[in-house]
């Protein structure tokens, strides 16, 4: 069966899933999961002696869930460090249920064809774990959940927890943890409080226990069972990627030239107005035109938010931004800058994206930045799958900014090499086109055709303007008609837009 | 056109690619390609063809593409077929494209 | 003045990613380099990738130019023998010394055109001035030929020929640009200016890339897409310049209605010069996109 984007859905997860109805149209029912209810007597300690005496302790059994926090980005021991412990105890058949995972946990494909891992929920996979799960390493899809989306999930007990594994870069005995001091800083730790609110045993892994009270806390004592002091949670520069420099590609810079002139020629930039910009050079560039042009006109923004870098922290200082929600920060000028200012806000996954809460940042988003692996001529957007099938990254906040955003705008080369970004289909649906306004690619924009008041409010916009169309064969002139992508009927993965329903499948490639 | 000799044009710098032509029976073409599941067939194609309109018949062709465009495969493989072929001037640019 | 030259942006002729984007960053003109940025291993290899670039990729009102390596090399004869079949707007000679130069290479164009039965003298040439010589010769040069569309400076060969390096405020190159800005006006060609080399100092950029507009040149030879933005905001009119100049084109539109003879604005006699100022105002006005209407379409 198809679903409402004509993706088609096999039956078996039919009977199994809600598909995907409109960004907003499925139905919510029902009250928020809880954890189950634990005591910690006065006088009780919380620390453990060894990371394995923390896994008996929590009691994990075979078929569990267990869930880790990405904030340390490539430079994770823990996942690894864990998952290592637990397979040598012989517990079997669990579900990862991490915020995200990178290409540094290559090393879980071992324990999940050993049978220790046999299901995985996550944002994003990457590197060899990522191509051996499209070549059908996994039994049972991988589900593909968005940070709001996860959030969501959690909350309304789609995703269970038994015990939560997260890494702190600093922590008292009694649990009170933060990424914000410590060797392996991260900044906030917002992707992981949710599990720390929801799971019923949680672990806290530092490797620097620090005097009681370590205040202020990204997680409290009254959610954390247990405390272990480790080696190393982390390698530095992997967290952090250092300075984050200015793109000097000039094509980027084309791209973010046209994205800013879009933006400053937009009804939605005036005083007070909030924005979001990834961390692609395109984005950090777009950032830095926006700043120039509020000098210019004299425009502050309310507040930024995303995952934050240090561009943005410079304009909430320099007074250009007024609130910095921050639920992940991406270098150490962010990290550190999260304890220094009260103006740069620490805000929990569900806080920034979470669709069925009372509320989230992310819908009093003005103006968010996107980046994207394909777009096509229906304004979806994949940004999981390469244009070869193969599974090469992560959904993110982008269904969840997109669909909260009021403009929301795609950044993308029109080709990459050989390969077309505006195309017919995309291979992967992780957002889809009714919640995307604009498209900028080197050579132009392109508006989608539901957004008549963009399309008259850009006529006179300095910047080329085209159909979608118009660009997809543009690319195509250049590079030629790629051959489509061969797939098994094997569903490696499915993606799950932010309120629970099937958006798409991820099929083995061939 | 007689591939006389082993020879190698271009790079494998993205956009680009790397031809190695040397004598063989027939056309034989082993094409490495980042780009493979998409445009591998129209790769050997369009090497194929190229060495046809050259005149070349018996040729192995090793080729390690990094993205690059038709035009871009066209000139390489004439520029390693006439390197093979021990030609430097007066080249027939109207078979060329 | 038919065509707006302000920019001419080198591409490497052995790079086929550059060849393939470089008509996105909108260069007035696109210089396809097979001579110094090629190595003498790969001219030939260039040549074929320049060839097909030009035949295939659609680089829509761009001004296509070819740097040709010198006839007194090895690749010369076979470089202009490609870009003319391949259709190229432009010829560019490096290290023209005398007016000979460019009889030489005409003779071949001729010779390819007459071959392939192209039109004959449709394929353009400019000529790139390196050496004390050439500056010396710049009248001669500009004149040698009606494929002539330009002459161009090219300042790194030229200085160490001088015995000296480029400094920044560019006084080394100053008696070169007058001589040849003066001999391209003479001879009613363009002239353009040499690179600027360090990409990441726009300042400095900036201030050659003024200078070099107040001596007449229409235009730069730009190295990175970068370096396009600037130049284009340099030659682009200002407001008070464009509206002094679409008052100029009024009255001598009132002027013809009443049949005068005499244009006449504030008071003041306009005569063909200041015409001829104000037509070259709207076209840069127009090519900047900060002027559409009205006399628009005038020339």
């Amino acid at each position: 069966m198809k679903n409402k984007i004509g993706r088609e859905i096999p039956e078996e997860i039919i009977e199994k899933y809600e598909v995907y109805q409109g960004s907003f149209d499925k139905e919510i029912l029902g009250r928020k999961a809880s954890p189950k209810i634990s005591r910690v007597k006065p006088g009780e300690s919380k620390l453990i002696e060894s990371l394995e005496d923390a896994i008996v302790k929590s009691g994990l059994k075979d078929g569990m869930t267990i869930s880790f926090h990405h904030h340390f980005r490539s430079g994770d021991y823990i996942v690894n460090k864990v998952m290592d412990l637990i397979a040598e105890m012989g517990i079997k058949d669990l579900t990862l249920a991490p915020s995200s995972l990178t290409s540094v946990h290559a090393p879980l494909i071992k324990h999940i064809k050993n049978g220790v891992i046999t299901k995985i929920t996550s944002s994003g996979l990457r590197g060899e774990l990522a191509e051996e799960i499209s070549n059908g390493l996994m039994e049972e899809p991988v589900i593909i959940r968005s940070h709001g989306g996860r959030a969501r999930a959690i909350e309304a007990g789609d995703i269970q927890i038994d015990v939560a594994f997260l890494g702190a870069s600093s922590s008292d005995e009694y649990g009170n943890a933060s990424g914000a001091s410590g060797k392996a800083i991260c900044g906030p730790l917002g992707y992981a409080q949710i599990d720390a609110e929801y799971a019923d045993n949680v672990v806290i892994i530092t490797d620097n226990i620090v005097e009681y009270p370590n205040m202020p806390a990204s997680i409290l004592q009254t959610n954390v069972d247990y405390v272990v002091k480790v080696d190393e949670i982390g390698n530095p520069s992997g967290i952090a990627s250092g300075a984050t420099r200015f793109t000097k590609n000039p094509k980027e810079l084309l791209i973010a030239d046209y994205a800013s002139k879009t933006i400053v020629g937009s009804k939605y930039f005036k005083e007070g107005f909030s924005f979001q910009t990834g961390t692609g050079g395109s984005s950090l560039a777009v950032t830095r035109f926006l700043r120039n042009e509020m000098i210019k006109q004299n425009i502050n923004a309310s507040f930024a938010l995303g995952g934050i870098t240090k561009p943005m922290v410079e304009m909430l200082e320099e007074g250009l931004i007024n609130t910095i929600f921050d639920v992940q920060s991406f270098d150490l000028v962010a990290a550190n800058s999260v304890s220094k200012n009260e103006r740069h806000q620490e805000i929990s996954s569900t806080f920034y994206a979470n669709p069925h809460n009372k509320g989230a940042a992310v819908n009093k988003l003005d103006i968010v930045i996107l980046s994207a692996l394909e777009v096509d001529t229906d304004f979806n957007v994949n940004v999981i799958t390469g244009s070869d099938g193969v599974i090469r990254g992560a959904s993110g906040g982008h269904c969840d900014t997109a669909a909260g955003s009021k403009l929301t705008m795609i950044v993308a080369p029109l080709v990459r090499g050989r390969i077309p970004t505006i195309v017919d289909s995309v291979n992967t649906v992780i957002t889809p086109g009714e919640t995307i306004d604009v498209v900028v690619t080197e050579i132009g924009i392109a508006i989608n055709p539901r957004r008549e008041d963009l399309i008259e409010e850009f006529k006179n916009l300095d910047v080329p303007v085209y159909t979608i169309e118009e660009l997809k064969d543009k690319a195509i002139e250049v590079v030629g008609k790629p051959e489509r992508i061969q797939y098994e009927d094997k569903v490696v993965a499915l993606v799950e837009y932010r309120d629970g329903t099937i958006i798409d499948v991820i099929r083995k490639v061939k | 056109m007689k591939i006389v000799k082993r020879a190698l044009a271009g790079t494998m710098e993205s956009s680009d690619i790397q031809i190695v032509v040397e004598a063989g029976e027939g056309i034989e073409i082993e094409l490495k390609s980042s780009v493979e599941k998409q445009f591998g067939n129209q790769i050997r194609k369009v090497i194929r063809e190229t060495l046809e309109k050259l005149g070349v018949e018996d040729v192995k062709v090793i080729a390690i593409d990094k993205g690059a465009l038709d035009c871009t495969v066209q000139a390489r493989v004439a520029a390693a077929a006439y390197r093979g072929a021990e030609i430097k001037e007066n080249y027939n640019w109207e078979v060329i494209k | 003045m038919d065509r707006l030259r302000r920019t001419m942006m080198f591409v490497p002729g052995n790079n086929p990613g550059m060849l393939r984007d470089a008509y996105i960053y909108g260069a007035d003109c696109l210089m396809f380099d097979l001579e110094d940025s090629v190595a003498l291993t790969e001219k030939d290899a260039a040549r074929f990738l320049v060839y097909n670039a030009v035949r295939t990729v659609d680089y829509g009102n761009t001004e296509v130019v070819v740097r040709i390596n010198g006839l007194d090399t090895p690749f010369g004869k076979s470089d202009i023998e490609a870009m003319v079949i391949a259709g190229v707007d432009v010829i560019r000679l490096p290290k023209t010394e005398t007016k000979q130069d460019i009889l030489d290479v005409e003779a071949v164009i001729d010779e390819v055109e007459k071959k392939i039965g192209k039109e004959l003298g449709s394929t353009k040439m400019m000529a790139a001035i390196e050496g004390p010589l050439g500056v010396f010769n710049a009248y001669d040069i500009a004149t040698a030929s009606d494929r002539l569309i330009g002459i161009a400076l090219g300042a790194e060969d030229f200085v160490t020929n001088m015995k000296t390096k480029r400094y920044l405020d560019g006084m080394e190159l100053f008696a070169a640009r007058s001589q040849i800005v003066l001999a391209a006006r003479a001879a009613g060609i363009y002239a353009l200016d040499t690179v600027f080399s360090d990409v990441d100092n726009e300042e400095g950029f900036r201030k050659e890339v003024e200078f070099i507009k107040q001596l007449g040149f229409d235009g730069k030879s730009v190295i990175n897409p970068r370096q396009i933005g600037p130049v284009n905001e340099i030659y682009t009119p200002t407001e008070k310049e464009i509206s002094k100049a679409l008052d100029v084109k009024r009255a001598i539109k009132e002027a013809e209605e009443k049949g005068s003879g005499v244009i006449s604005l504030n008071g003041k006699m306009i005569d063909k010069p200041i015409v001829d100022r104000a037509d070259r105002v709207l076209h840069l006005a127009m090519a900047a996109g900060v002027y559409k209407e009205e006399f628009g379409d005038e020339k």
